[in-house]
């Protein structure tokens, strides 16, 4: 009983990882989500190719084969010297985009084709109806799969304990092997995930109630 | 002179302006149906054109060309002397220059409708905000809608979101308005109050081109109608001749089926 006492700074620092990783790499992958979905929408055929392959490359590798290259690969030809906490974020902020791009472009579908030829047709280009007809009203029908996407992401940043990065999961697998028992680690880890997880439901339980579009 | 010219379209405003919206030659497909077959026309400043036609003729298509929301598969089209650009910065500056006013209306859900009339004047011409709201409430007062400016969209009647999507057109001051069965999609009463403001634009001189099941407003506002049929223009003449005694038995035909029953 006394490992969850005794370690509580250990499990605190790993709660906070797992935040901060969750964090970095969410806005990483909305940023890049949104534009790419913008490039898969886009007149411009080398930019849908774009978008198209981004998407299917990153969306159908695991995770941690990403998280391989992101570590022994990115570095040996991007970002020398950069932290295990950089090369986890792009991993995940560049995985998760690929599912946060075709959640947008779902919401882009539903929104009335009439909404951007009218936008078009008052002179409006590409990028202006995108950005301030089109997208505004997908963002409610986004919230929904934006946020089970959230949850998934929290969750798969315990990969990110594999290689170096502290977080929740790295912890409980650092007392495991000092021999404390697993199921008594685990359960501040779960409730530490369940403190998160429901943070982002809660968020965007409130984001949908107040973005109802009316038509 | 010949005896049967004194109409009242003759003492109208004639269509002397130069030739402001030329199609030449157009053809499109959409699959094995050929929509647009070798459509010539020519629609000059000031004037007022009335399309019509039985439904799958071409007529809403043949609107949507002149501001390539259709694209066509061969022949041109100049607005003011300038072929249509491909997709683009200057497709939509030239845009900006042509009006459109749709079946469905097409309000901005998400915004209200004194954002509706500014936001073109905003992004596109680069108003201030001020004197974009001023010309904003000033086309919505023209068009009977003055009071809901802070409504959205999904609170108005059919009737009073065209009315809006009119003024949001007109607030670009374009050169040519383009109307898309503007009257199809509402309920019978408010069909007028749509048609009023048309008139009172086409008397203000504005150049027009109409796309319409409205016989009546055709009669009175339009310089000319052109009948489409099967993808193509089948017959232009100005309306009274049209009405009275149309040459084609296309048009006979159309006319007998919407007139007497």
């Amino acid at each position: 009983m006394n490992v969850l006492l005794d370690y509580l700074p250990q499990f605190r620092d790993g709660f906070l990882g797992t935040l901060a990783i969750t964090g970095a790499s969410a806005v990483i992958a909305l940023v890049l989500g949104v534009v790419i979905a913008g490039f898969r929408v886009s007149p411009i055929p080398p930019l849908r190719a774009f978008g198209t392959a981004w998407v299917a490359l990153l969306r159908n590798t695991p995770l941690t084969l990403l998280f391989l290259v992101a570590t022994f690969v990115v570095p040996e030809l991007l970002f020398r010297g950069a932290s295990p906490f950089v090369l986890a974020m792009l991993a995940l902020g560049c995985y998760t985009s690929s599912f946060v791009c075709e959640a947008v472009r779902s919401g882009i579908s539903t929104v009335p084709v009439g909404q951007a030829e009218a936008a078009r047709s008052l002179g409006m280009t590409f990028g202006q109806t995108l950005r301030m007809i089109v997208l505004p009203q997908a963002t409610r029908t986004v919230l929904q799969p934006l946020s089970s996407i959230f949850i998934a992401l929290t969750k798969n940043s315990a990969i990110a304990g594999a290689f170096s990065v502290t977080e929740l999961f790295g912890v409980a697998k650092l007392l495991s092997d000092k021999g404390y028992a697993i199921a008594l680690i685990f359960l501040w880890v779960a409730l530490a995930y369940l403190i998160i997880t429901f943070a982002i439901s809660g968020v965007f339980r409130l984001l949908e109630r107040r973005m109802a579009v009316v038509r | 002179m010949s005896e049967v010219s004194v109409t009242k379209n003759d003492e109208g405003p004639a269509p002397t302006g130069d030739p402001l919206v030329v199609l030449d030659n157009v053809n499109k497909h959409f699959g094995a149906l050929h929509v647009l077959q070798d459509i010539d026309l020519t629609i000059h400043r000031g004037e007022v054109v009335v399309v019509i036609g039985p439904s799958g003729s071409g007529k809403s298509t043949l609107c949507r060309t002149i501001n390539r929301l259709e694209t066509v598969d061969s022949g041109g089209i100049t607005i003011d002397g300038k072929p249509l650009p491909q997709e683009g910065r200057e497709l939509a500056r030239l845009r900006a220059d042509v009006g459109m006013v749709f079946q469905s209306f097409n309000l901005f859900a998400h915004k209200t409708v004194l954002e509706n009339v500014m936001l073109g004047q905003l992004k596109v011409r680069r108003k201030d905000r001020a004197s974009a709201a001023k010309r904003a409430r000033e086309l919505l007062d023209r068009v009977g809608v003055g009071t809901q400016a802070d409504k959205y969209p999904a609170q108005l009647s059919g009737g009073q979101q065209q009315r809006v999507a009119i003024a949001r057109a007109l607030a670009m001051d374009p050169k040519v308005m383009l109307f898309d069965e503007p009257t199809s999609a509402l309920d019978p009463e408010m069909i007028n109050e749509v048609l009023d403001v048309m008139q009172q634009l086409a008397r203000d001189g504005m150049t027009m081109v109409v796309v319409t099941h409205e016989m009546g407003f055709a009669r009175s506002a339009a310089n000319r109608v052109v009948f489409m049929a099967d993808g193509r223009i089948v017959e232009e003449a100005e309306p009274n001749q049209f009405f009275t005694n149309p040459r084609s038995d296309r048009a006979k035909d159309f006319l007998s089926k919407i007139l007497h029953h």
